[in-house]
């Protein structure tokens, strides 16, 4: 049985969810176990989004249940969530001019007792996240003054001043050239392999998650269509059955499979 | 090590702000229509404070208008200069935005209109608390109002916010001025020089009830500081960071119109203190509200005794309502506001 099984970090059970009028997920089952590395991927509106909003408690169930470590998310205190599980959200807006250094400290919420101030533990932290990002080098400047890049790669170090298990990321590089797209891929691939931080990642770029993902979950309209390792789930027939799109799937350098859109 | 570092450019700021506070009070005591020294109004304090009750207060004009006018007055400039900043700060923070405020959001003309409805009804005289207690409930009331109005197309835009906040800001004054139409002379009189904001109240016992109410609610602001660091982010954000959003968002709504509220039962009231100090404070020196809250409340008790100041002085023998001062400047650093966040968008 899966249930004693004691590399499960994370288990989703029947779970369906979705907003007021509009149910979006209908019955996700999905196991993740300690250090995987996984890539949600899915046309819009398939619910990917809503999956990761619905594991972090933004979003209650309708049905069904999420479990970290054996335990029912909603059983789980807010602050006590905060320490085991980051995101990283789609787009940050900064309503303010924190400075970098600050802004990465904001991580240390959910450890500090209302009355302190952050303790030199929570600053050789910070400073651990920001040298991971490469952010340290800038760390006394206005977040608002920074690059797309550099944007993204602070939020990423705020993520990992929480000291979380579980990191999600909701396209991280959605808005970045492919030098920072890859920056940021392979920043998260260090710390997955290195840190051990259990990664699930929202992407549309097939090809990114099947480099990087060690395991594809792909949704079709609230459902898992399929899930497996990127060989196994990117091919053609697939991509024609959920995206409505004939693409030539070839062989990337590292093996990976590679999707080719054409007129 | 930074943390001290950071920590002691805010007692230092801090201490500058208290010393400014400070030296405004001296001055308010000093000048008026009968101008007391400050080497006088020093040892008439000394006295009071080192005797007590054992001596005999000196009876002289200069110590009555000291004690019996100047004292208190400049008690209520302070506690409700540095409420309506708090209130200010906090509804900012939580709505992210900097010209959200308690007069903008329509809070202030709710409590108005509860109080007006308390005078005009005759229940004033009846007990200390039930001014600042019709106040927070009018304040309160219209709270939630405005934020169910402005929520119920599903998602809270600031413009619709703000719009429904001068709204129930106009329903305020309507109910206030059929208020005055129903009211009989004495009570008229009553009405209207509270309404137009002003800081004469003699009643010890009043102020007293108020400083304390008003001390409270800024020490339990200052509680969730972190909370409001985090509600910067965005409601999401913050609940990533292991804050129970909604909960914290009630709590800080209950403070806001409780600051608000019983500030405007004491003062009648005052626009625009509680959107500019904050911006102040967080474009010179910091957004982190730990720092932004106490220093917002010490600049907004300096802010309102100056500005009482130049309020009965500068037309002197008359004297004008302390609201029109703070009216004035802060309608103008409402629209370079506006006008300065079409370019960037940053506070």
């Amino acid at each position: 049985m899966v249930g004693i099984d004691k590399d499960i970090l994370l288990e989703i059970r029947n779970l369906c969810s979705g907003y007021k009028r509009k149910n979006i997920l209908k019955g996700i089952d999905f196991l993740v176990r300690r250090g995987e590395f996984w890539g949600l991927i899915g046309p819009n509106g398939s619910g990917k989004t809503t999956l990761l909003k619905s594991i972090t408690k933004i979003l209650p169930a309708q049905k069904g249940n999420v479990f970290y470590n054996k335990k029912d998310i909603m059983k789980i205190p807010a602050k006590q969530l905060a320490q085991k599980i980051a995101v990283v959200p789609q787009v940050s807006v900064f309503h303010f001019s924190f400075t970098v250094e600050d802004f990465v400290l904001l991580g240390r919420i959910p450890y500090l007792p209302r009355f302190y101030l952050e303790g030199k533990n929570d600053y050789r932290i910070a400073e651990e996240a920001m040298g991971l990002t490469e952010t340290i080098s800038f760390r006394q400047r206005r977040i608002n003054e920074l690059s797309e890049g550099e944007k993204q790669r602070v939020v990423i170090a705020r993520s990992l001043a929480q000291k979380p298990t579980l990191l999600l990321l909701d396209e991280p590089a959605a808005h970045l050239d492919i030098r920072h797209q890859l920056d940021i891929f392979n920043l998260l691939e260090k710390l997955n392999r290195e840190k051990g931080i259990t990664i699930i990642l929202v992407s549309h770029d097939l090809n990114m998650a099947s480099q990087y993902a060690s395991q594809l979950i792909l949704l079709n309209e609230g459902k898992i269509f399929a899930r497996g390792s990127p060989k196994e789930i990117i091919n053609e027939e697939n991509i024609w059955k959920v995206y409505g799109v004939k693409v030539k799937v070839t062989a990337g350098i590292k093996g990976n499979p590679l999707v080719n859109l054409f007129k | 090590m930074i943390t001290s570092n950071k920590m002691k450019r805010w007692i230092g700021w801090l201490i500058v702000l208290m010393i400014l506070l400070l030296a405004i009070s001296f001055l308010s005591l000093m000048i008026g229509p009968v101008r007391i020294p400050l080497t006088k109004s020093i040892s008439l304090l000394a006295q009071k404070l080192c005797f007590w009750k054992s001596y005999p207060l000196e009876n002289t004009p200069a110590a009555v208008i000291l004690f019996k006018i100047r004292i208190p007055r400049l008690i209520l400039g302070m506690v409700v200069g540095a409420a309506l900043s708090s209130a200010g700060v906090i509804l900012q923070g939580m709505f992210r935005n900097p010209l959200v405020e308690p007069y903008t959001l329509g809070i202030s003309g709710g409590a108005a209109a509860a109080v007006g409805l308390v005078i005009v009804a005759g229940l004033s005289g009846t007990l200390t608390q039930v001014i600042p207690l019709a106040g927070f409930a009018g304040a309160i009331g219209a709270a939630i109002l405005v934020y169910f109005i402005a929520s119920s197309g599903g998602r809270l835009t600031i413009p619709t916010l703000l719009l429904t906040g001068v709204i129930v800001s106009f329903l305020s004054s309507s109910l206030i001025m059929l208020l005055m139409s129903l009211a009989k002379g004495e009570e008229l009189h009553g009405i209207m020089f509270w309404i137009m904001g002003n800081l004469q109240e003699t009643n010890l016992s009043f102020i007293i009830t108020v400083s304390l109410i008003i001390l409270i609610g800024i020490f339990i602001s200052f509680l969730f500081a972190r909370d409001l660091n985090a509600l910067v982010l965005g409601e999401e954000e913050a609940t990533h960071l292991g804050i129970e959003v909604e909960r914290t968002k009630k709590i800080l709504f209950i403070l806001a119109s409780l600051l608000t509220g019983v500030a405007v039962s004491a003062s009648g009231v005052i626009g625009f203190v509680g959107l500019m100090i904050p911006h102040l404070i967080r474009g010179i020196i910091d957004a982190d509200h730990r720092f932004l809250l106490p220093a917002s409340a010490l600049l907004g008790a300096s802010f309102l005794v100056g500005a009482d100041l130049i309020a009965r002085t500068i037309i002197s023998p008359r004297e004008l309502p302390v609201g029109v001062i703070t009216g004035i400047i802060g309608g103008i650093i409402f629209i370079y506001i506006i006008r300065k966040r079409k370019v960037e968008f940053r506070w």
